[in-house]
């Protein structure tokens, strides 16, 4: 199978099949990290570019390491170093960097939407490195190469997404990428931080941890900002440690194997406790995916398409 | 001169017409409805539709301030092309229509333009809704009504003050029914697409607590209320409950809100970044009963244009508002008629006479006497919207490319014929 679309702009529009050829790719490539010398060749001569509006470092870092690896050219720009400061429109920007012969763009964006944008505005890739509250892909494929890695499978599991639903595109990219490989999503906080219809979405709203929790097989823990209490989402952050702080006594309820996943950076004690997080979670093989995840995604994008060197 | 247009289907819905025959007008009035009439300049009109100039009373002319969005003489080019040939100017201009000066200013660029145009004055000084503007004073001036478009005010204290002053002159009221805590910052309605689509958006409750406060201020003062751009369904049904006990609200509804729905935001397409927003079928389905059993008396089109610069950005950024004056006739035959859920005289009543009485101005009839402004469309033409060929200096619109049925032929302004 080739891999034929231009973009990555969120996991819904990306079909099971293609998806299994991104994680297979990525289970493929992953080798790579673990070898004395980190780098093939196979995109030698690209030019990547990492477009972040929004600070991050485990994402921007996660995909310069990737493109690195596979040989690409990197340069990457953010909202303190460039000429957006000075208030050059997105469009703008977008085309001069395509003018100087960029071939794939990674863009973190706070609105949402900016990748679906952008990809019409550019004849170059598009990566949606996370776009407002709508998607961040490569995070929903990096926690699905995890699950998949300590389940041997997708369909039929169950998998809990527990915290800011509503500000999270984590929870989004999850939801419909774990939907299309066949697991049951069940998605749980307070009323407040989830969206109106969100069970039009293909998963279960939960707002009880426990029912939640109950025969999970993976629970996906999402950071609570302090900042949504200060607009009146939850009363204080107290009220929400006691009701969805993720607990090794609260993960009684899941299966035995249940695996611990968290997109990072941590709040610990508060939507999660340390001794979860530490003894008890894959967060860093996550990260570690990460790197994978992308690498794959780049290959499949600029690399011809065909999952098959390496 | 008499000019006759022979041969037209009459559609006058305040005066009963209803027929083929021939119109006169002679000296910028309507002189004579009839058969086999005469006249010095003779122009065929047969198989098109003869009505009442349309009455467009929600439009943004964005003079003074924002000339690169649209003039004052661009607006009135735009509606001739839209076969509108009288508009009311809403007050957020910049600086905005909330002194006797500004109102004296629009009047006289609108007075240099070929159509009737008409201005309200702000309800608030620089519509910041803190105080009250110069009212009395924009009356003398020439207002046509009071509003608050685009900046409501929160305060209902205030909000009762200026419907009781707006009272004494006789004025109406204009309402833009939003309220602003619930709307901060987002770009959609609320429910399952936005949620999808990650964009904030805000409930229908925003608009229906407004509605309903303004029913209620309305019943206190007694001011001639007129609910702006009605776009859900719970709005329809509290101005159709105020109606039934009696209280003196009218209220308005745009072409888009009867014609499309949040779908149009699924690619994040700018265009369809609207205040209030687009809403769901449900929502159209009600705006069209509301309009069918004249619970919304108006149909306006919330004419917002703007420039490239504003709109062709993330959604999160865009500017709120779509063009409306060239499409409004076309796109409301498409939706209501062509559909048959109601009938040309019908919706033609929504754009002449239904506005002209909101505002109490003598237009949207073609009886003897009356002014000679016309509109003459080929109900049946279709055609495809290019806003490259807009008059208007605003292309946004989310209709850009589709094909909508009723084709203006000539717009007919105080006797004046300009062809399309």
């Amino acid at each position: 199978m080739r891999f034929t679309k231009k973009d990555i702009l969120g996991l819904e529009y990306l079909t099971p099949e293609e998806i299994t050829l991104i994680i297979e790719t990525a289970r493929t490539q992953k080798d790579l990290l673990s070898r004395p010398i980190k780098k093939v060749p196979i995109l030698r001569g690209k030019s990547v570019c990492t477009l972040f509006y929004e600070n991050s470092t485990r994402t921007r870092t996660s995909f310069e390491l990737a493109a690195k690896m596979l040989s690409a050219d990197t340069s990457s720009v953010s909202v303190s170093g460039s000429s957006i400061n000075k208030g050059e429109s997105f469009k703008d920007t977008l085309l001069t960097l395509e003018s100087m012969g960029i071939d794939l763009f990674i863009i973190r964006h706070e609105a949402s939407g900016s990748s679906h944008y952008a990809s019409q505005i550019v004849k170059s890739h598009v990566v949606n490195a996370g776009d407002g509250l709508h998607a961040h892909p490569t995070q929903g494929l990096l926690d699905m190469l995890t699950i998949y890695e300590n389940k041997g499978k997708f369909e039929g599991l169950n998998v809990c997404v527990v915290g800011d639903i509503s500000h999270s595109r984590v929870a989004r990219s999850n939801v419909w990428g774990l939907a299309k490989m066949g697991a049951h999503v069940r998605v749980c906080g307070p009323s407040t931080l989830i969206p109106p219809d969100f069970d039009k979405l293909p998963c279960e709203v939960y707002t009880d941890l426990d029912k939640a929790l109950e025969g999970a097989d993976a629970v996906n823990v999402l950071r609570i900002q302090k900042e949504r209490m200060d607009r009146g989402f939850f009363p204080t952050i107290g009220e929400y440690v006691k009701l969805y702080g993720i607990t090794s006594e609260r993960l009684k309820g899941c299966k035995d194997d249940v695996i611990v996943l968290h997109p990072g950076p941590i709040n610990r004690g508060v939507e999660i406790d340390a001794d979860v997080a530490y003894n008890h979670s894959v967060i860093l093989d996550q990260v570690t995916n990460g790197v994978a995840v992308r690498m794959a995604i780049l290959y499949l994008l600029l690399g011809g398409g065909n999952a098959e060197i390496i | 001169m008499r000019k006759l247009f022979k041969n037209g289907h009459i559609i006058d819905p305040a005066s009963s017409t209803d027929r083929v025959c021939d119109i006169v007008i002679e000296d910028g009035k309507v002189a004579e409805i009839g058969e086999n009439l005469s006249g010095d300049e003779v122009i065929d009109c047969s198989g098109y539709v003869i009505a009442p100039g349309l009455v467009d009373m929600h439009v943004h002319m964005r003079e003074p301030g924002q000339e690169n969005k649209e003039t004052i003489a661009t607006a009135a080019q735009a509606a001739l092309a839209g076969g509108v040939t009288t508009i009311l100017g809403m007050p957020n201009t910049v600086p905005a229509a909330d002194n006797a000066s500004v109102v004296t200013f629009i009047l006289s660029q609108g007075a240099k333009t070929p159509v009737n145009v008409l201005t309200t004055g702000a309800a608030t000084k620089s519509n910041a809704g803190k105080e009250m503007a110069e009212i009395g004073l924009m009356f003398e001036a020439g207002i046509t009504a009071v509003s608050d478009d685009a900046f409501p005010v929160q305060n209902s204290d205030l909000m009762r003050r200026v419907m009781e002053y707006t009272k004494m002159f006789d004025l109406p009221i204009l309402l833009h029914c939003e309220d602003k805590d619930l709307t901060m910052g987002t770009v959609m309605n609320e429910g399952a697409v936005s949620t999808h689509l990650g964009l904030a958006a805000s409930p229908k409750a925003a608009e229906e607590i407004a509605v309903r406060r303004n029913i209620a201020l309305c019943e206190l003062t007694g001011c001639r209320t007129h609910i702006q751009h009605v776009s859900c369904a719970g709005s329809v049904e509290a101005v159709r409950l105020a109606k039934s006990k009696g209280i003196p609200v009218t209220a308005e509804t745009c072409p888009q809100y009867f014609s499309l729905t949040e779908k149009e935001l699924e690619t994040y397409n700018p265009a369809a970044k609207v205040n209030p927003p687009l809403r769901t079928d449900e929502d159209v389905e009600a705006v069209k009963a509301g309009l069918k059993d004249g619970t919304l008396d108006v149909i306006a089109t919330d004419h917002a244009p703007h420039a490239a610069e504003d709109k062709d950005v993330e959604i999160m950024y865009a500017a709120f508002g779509m063009t409306g004056l060239e499409t409004s006739l076309a796109l409301s035959i498409t939706s209501l008629v062509k559909t048959g859920f109601m009938t040309l005289p019908e919706l033609i009543a929504l754009m002449t006479a239904a506005p002209a009485k909101v505002l109490g101005i003598d237009k949207g009839t073609l009886a003897p006497g009356a002014d000679g402004d016309m509109v003459v469309f080929d109900p049946d033409e279709e055609w495809t919207v290019d806003v490259t060929k807009f008059r208007s200096k605003g292309k946004n619109t989310v209709l850009d490319g589709r094909k909508l049925t009723g084709k203006v032929k000539m717009t007919v302004v105080g006797g004046d014929v300009y062809k399309f």
